[in-house]
C-alpha cells in the first residue's frame, strides 16, 4: 500500500494574511521600492491637471491622520492626497483631543483602532511613535515625521522634485545645509538621495552636525563654501523648538546666519535651491534665494501631494505595479 | 555583622547527588555528593548516606556556589507595583542568586536608619533570599548634603551610593571618602557628567546620529570614572564603580589599579552581550542608563571581566510598569530586568562559543561581587553556609513575559532563547527554588 501523508496540521489553517506593510523609515525601502513610488507618483500627478481631480481608487477605505505637532504642508497634503483617492478620511489633532486629558498613545492608537482605519499616518515629537502605533492596531501606518528620526515622504517627495526638475538624482552632488542634528528631514533625504546614487555633503556648525554621520555615507564640511560644488542646495530649517534651552549649539542666529545662511552670494547661477519648509526667511536662507526661479520650494509642496497619494495607494494594494498603474489610468 | 538581612524562615536539609561540583575558588570540580544539614554544608564525597534528607538528582547537573548581585532596583517603598521585596528575591532565586544588594533611589530614598531599618524589618519577613540594602551617600541624592553614614553603617547599611544620579560636586565625593572611611562600608558610584548627557537617549555614534536620537557619550561616563578615581587616589579610598560601559572608562579603571587605587568595577549582562544595534528596533525595553554602546565597547568589557580589572557581574534589575514602557522609545524610562536572565544570557553568549571560561563567570558571579562589598563569599565547603546553585548546562528556555517572577516584564531578551537553566537555589541555608 503507498505511504498516505498524514495531513500537517499547518496545512488546514487558512492562509495568512499578506504581511501588513508600513512606511516608517526610508531604511526600510530598496531602491526598486523607490522607483515604484516616483513612477506612481508621477501618474497621479498627471490627473492632478484634470477639471475631475478625484479618483475612485479608495473608495471605502479609512485614513486616520493623526497629528501630535502642528503641521501645514504634511497634514493637508495628506489628507488630500486621501480625499483625492476618494478614501474617507479623519484627521485629529492631539490639541483639543483626549491627549489633552493625558491619554497615552497606547490607548489613543486603540481607539482609533476600532474604527478599523486602513491606514493611520502618525506625526509625533517622540523617535518610535509609528512602531508604537504599528504595535497595537491592525493598520498599515505612514510615519509623517517622528522627532528628529525619519520623514520618509519628504524624502520621497524631494526625490520626486528633483527627477523633475533635472531628470535623474544618480550621480548629482546634493549638499544639505544646516541643523542636521534636529532634522528628520536631513536623515531621512541622506538615506533617498544615497539610496538612488547621488552624492550628499553636510554642511553646518560643528555642533549641528551629529557626531558619527559620516557613516551613513555622507560627507561633511563646516564651511559653507562648500555647497558651491552642489547641483542641488537643501537648506534645513534652524529648529528653535527642538533646542535644548541653554545648549548653546550656536551662540546666536545672528551668527549662524552670518556664517552659515543661504544667501544669493553663496549660491552659483543654476543652482537649485529647496527647502522643507517651513523657512525662517533671514536666518537660514535670504529672501532672495526662497523667491528666486531656481528654488523649487513650492514644487516640492506641489509634489508631495501626488508622493502622497502614491504612498497611500501603494500600501493597500500588492499586485503588481504594472497592472495597477494601468488600471488607474483606465479609471481615471 | 553581615548586612545581608536574612529571610526568618526554618533552613533546610537536603542531598544533592551525583553533580559536578564546580568550585573554582575552592579549587573544586569533581562528580560529588553534597549533603546540608540544616542549612549548613555537612559533607561532601561518593556514596553519601542521604540521612533520611529531601534527595536531589544532580546527575548532569552542574552545582556551584550561588550568585550575589551587588546592584538590584526593589522599587520598595514607593514603587511596590513594579516590585517589591518579595517578588524581587523571588525573581533573583530563579535567576540563581543567594544574596542580593538593593539600590537606595526609592521613594523615600534610604537615607536614615530609619527607613533602612522598616526595610530590613520587611526582609525579615518578607524576603526568599539574603539581601542587603544600601544606603544613599547624599539626602535625598540631590548631592548636597551628606547622610549620616556612621549611623546608617550601624543600622546595617550594605554600602553607600547615590546609584541614579552622580554626585556632581567633587568637593562633596571628597568629604563622602573622607567620612565614609569613619563608616565602613564600601561607597558604589555611578559615573555620569550630567551636562554631556542632557536630552541622551542612547549612546553616542553612528547609530545614534543615523536614528536622530540625543546622544550620551562614552566620555560622559569615562571623565567622571577618571574624576572618581583620581579623588579615590587622593583620599587613598576605596571605590566602587557601578555599571561600566564605555571602554574608555575600562582603560581609567585598570590603570587606577595597577597603580594600586583601591577601585572595583562591575558590569551589566547587556553590556556585556549587546551593542547599540539593538536601539534600531525602537523597542524601549534596550533603553538603559549607561546604555548599550559600540562592538569595541562591549569587547573590552568582556576583557576587562576575563582579566579581572572588573570584578563582578551586576544586573541593575532595573523593573518598570509596563504602561511606562508601552510609549515610544524617546519616552520611556532608562532600565531593564535581568535576574532571572542573567546566568543564561552569560553562559549562551560568553561561554559557550568559548570567550569566558565558566569558571571565571561563576567568580564574577559569586566571590568577586561578594568581595567586593566586604560580604562572606558563597563557596562549597564543609562548615559553610548552604548557598548553593544547581545549573542545567545543556537546558534551554525561552525568555517569555508569562514566565517571570519579578512584577514586571521589561526584560531586552524576550522572545530569545537561552542555553543554561537554574534547577535548584539554595540561599542562606534553605530551598529558595527548585524548579
Amino acid at each position: 500500500m503507498a505511504d498516505v501523508r498524514p495531513l500537517v496540521r499547518d496545512e488546514l489553517l487558512p492562509p495568512k494574511p499578506p504581511e501588513r506593510r508600513h512606511l516608517i523609515s526610508i531604511g526600510d525601502l530598496a531602491r526598486d521600492d523607490v522607483e515604484r513610488l516616483l513612477t506612481l507618483a508621477k501618474t497621479f500627478a498627471g490627473t492632478l491637471d484634470r477639471d475631475v481631480k478625484k479618483l475612485p481608487t479608495l473608495r471605502g477605505r479609512t485614513v486616520v491622520n493623526l497629528f501630535y505637532e502642528s503641521s501645514t504642508r504634511t497634514s493637508s497634503s495628506f489628507e488630500l492626497a486621501a480625499k483625492r483617492l476618494s478614501a474617507d478620511v479623519m484627521s485629529i489633532k492631539a490639541s483639543g483631543s483626549a491627549v489633552d486629558k493625558g491619554e497615552s498613545l497606547k490607548d489613543t492608537a486603540l481607539t482609533i483602532g476600532c474604527y478599523d482605519p486602513d491606514v493611520i499616518v502618525i506625526r509625533h515629537p517622540e523617535i518610535g511613535a509609528p512602531n508604537l502605533v504599528a504595535r497595537f492596531t491592525e493598520a498599515h501606518v505612514v510615519n509623517a515625521g517622528d522627532g528628529k528620526h525619519q520623514h520618509p515622504t519628504q524624502a520621497l517627495l524631494d526625490l520626486y522634485t528633483i527627477v523633475e526638475e533635472l531628470g535623474r538624482v544618480e550621480g548629482l552632488h546634493v549638499a544639505i545645509v544646516g541643523d542636521v542634528l534636529h532634522s528628520r528631514v536631513a536623515r531621512s533625504d541622506v538615506q533617498a538621495l544615497l539610496l538612488m546614487g547621488a552624492h550628499v555633503t553636510l554642511v553646518g556648525p560643528p555642533p549641528l552636525i551629529p557626531r558619527g554621520i559620516e557613516a551613513m555615507g555622507c560627507a561633511v564640511s563646516h564651511d559653507i563654501g562648500a555647497i558651491k560644488e552642489a547641483d542641488v542646495v537643501y537648506v534645513l530649517r534652524m529648529q528653535k523648538e527642538r533646542m535644548l534651552a541653554g545648549a548653546n549649539y550656536v551662540p546666536s542666529l545672528r551668527e549662524y546666519t552670518a556664517r552659515w545662511g543661504v544667501t544669493p552670494e553663496r549660491i552659483r547661477p543654476g543652482q537649485k535651491v529647496m527647502h522643507p519648509g517651513p523657512m525662517n526667511r533671514g536666518v537660514e536662507i535670504d529672501g532672495a534665494v526662497a523667491d528666486m526661479a531656481d528654488a523649487l520650494i513650492e514644487r516640492q509642496v506641489r509634489s508631495g501631494l501626488a508622493v502622497r497619494m502614491a504612498v497611500l495607494y501603494d500600501l493597500l494594494t500588492h499586485g503588481p505595479v504594472g497592472v495597477k498603474v494601468a488600471e488607474i489610468q483606465a479609471v481615471a | 555583622m553581615t548586612p545581608l538581612t536574612a529571610p526568618n524562615r526554618p533552613k533546610d536539609d537536603l542531598v544533592v547527588r551525583g553533580a559536578r561540583v564546580l568550585d573554582p575558588t575552592e579549587g573544586i570540580d569533581a562528580v560529588l555528593d553534597v549533603r546540608v544539614d540544616s542549612g549548613t554544608i555537612a559533607a561532601l564525597g561518593a556514596g553519601l548516606d542521604a540521612n533520611g534528607h529531601r534527595v536531589i538528582d544532580g546527575a548532569g547537573l552542574v552545582l556551584a556556589p550561588a550568585f550575589v548581585d551587588p546592584h538590584v532596583h526593589l522599587r520598595t517603598p514607593g514603587r511596590e507595583d513594579e516590585e517589591d521585596i518579595a517578588s524581587g528575591t523571588r525573581a533573583a532565586a530563579v535567576g540563581g542568586y543567594c544574596a542580593i544588594l538593593a539600590m537606595p533611589n526609592t521613594d523615600p530614598v534610604v537615607d536614615s536608619a530609619s527607613v533602612l531599618g522598616s526595610l530590613r524589618e520587611r526582609a525579615r519577613a518578607e524576603a526568599e533570599i539574603p539581601v542587603g540594602f544600601l544606603a544613599a551617600i547624599t539626602k535625598g541624592q540631590t548631592g548636597d548634603e551628606l547622610t549620616e553614614m556612621v549611623e546608617l553603617a550601624e543600622a546595617g547599611a550594605a554600602g553607600f551610593s547615590d546609584d541614579g544620579q552622580p554626585v556632581a560636586s567633587p568637593g562633596l565625593l571628597r568629604r563622602a571618602l573622607q567620612y565614609g572611611a569613619a563608616a565602613g562600608p564600601t561607597i558604589a558610584l555611578h559615573c555620569e557628567e550630567r551636562t554631556l548627557t542632557r536630552g541622551g537617549q542612547m549612546h553616542e555614534g553612528e547609530t545614534s546620529a543615523e536614528l536622530g536620537f540625543g546622544g550620551y557619550p562614552s566620555i560622559a561616563e569615562s571623565l567622571m570614572v577618571a574624576r572618581d578615581l583620581a579623588l579615590a587616589r587622593y583620599e587613598e579610598r576605596p571605590v566602587h564603580l557601578l555599571h561600566l560601559s564605555a571602554r574608555e572608562s575600562v582603560e581609567e579603571l585598570r590603570r587606577a589599579r595597577a597603580e594600586g587605587v583601591a577601585a572595583s568595577g562591575e558590569v551589566t549582562p547587556h553590556h556585556l552581550t549587546a551593542t547599540d544595534e539593538r536601539v534600531r528596533s525602537l523597542d524601549a525595553n534596550v533603553k538603559m542608563n549607561p546604555p548599550l554602546r559600540a562592538e569595541p565597547d562591549r569587547a573590552a568589557l568582556v576583557e576587562a571581566l576575563r582579566d579581572g580589572t572588573i570584578e563582578a557581574v551586576a544586573t541593575d534589575h532595573a523593573p518598570h510598569a509596563r504602561h511606562e514602557k508601552e510609549v515610544p522609545f524617546e519616552g520611556a524610562p532608562f532600565g531593564v530586568t535581568g535576574l532571572e536572565t542573567a546566568f543564561s544570557v552569560l553562559y549562551t553568549r560568553l561561554v559557550q562559543p568559548g570567550v569566558l571560561a565558566l569558571e571565571t563567570l561563576l567568580e564574577r558571579m559569586t566571590a568577586g561581587p561578594a568581595r567586593v562589598y566586604g560580604l562572606e563569599a558563597p563557596r562549597i565547603a564543609q562548615g559553610a553556609e548552604a548557598n548553593l546553585v544547581l545549573l542545567d548546562l545543556a537546558g534551554t528556555w525561552r525568555v517569555e513575559e508569562s514566565g517571570f517572577r519579578s512584577k514586571s516584564a521589561n526584560s531586552w531578551l524576550l522572545g530569545e532563547t537561552l542555553a543554561g537553566r537554574v534547577a535548584l537555589t539554595v540561599a542562606g541555608g534553605r530551598v529558595a527554588f527548585a524548579a
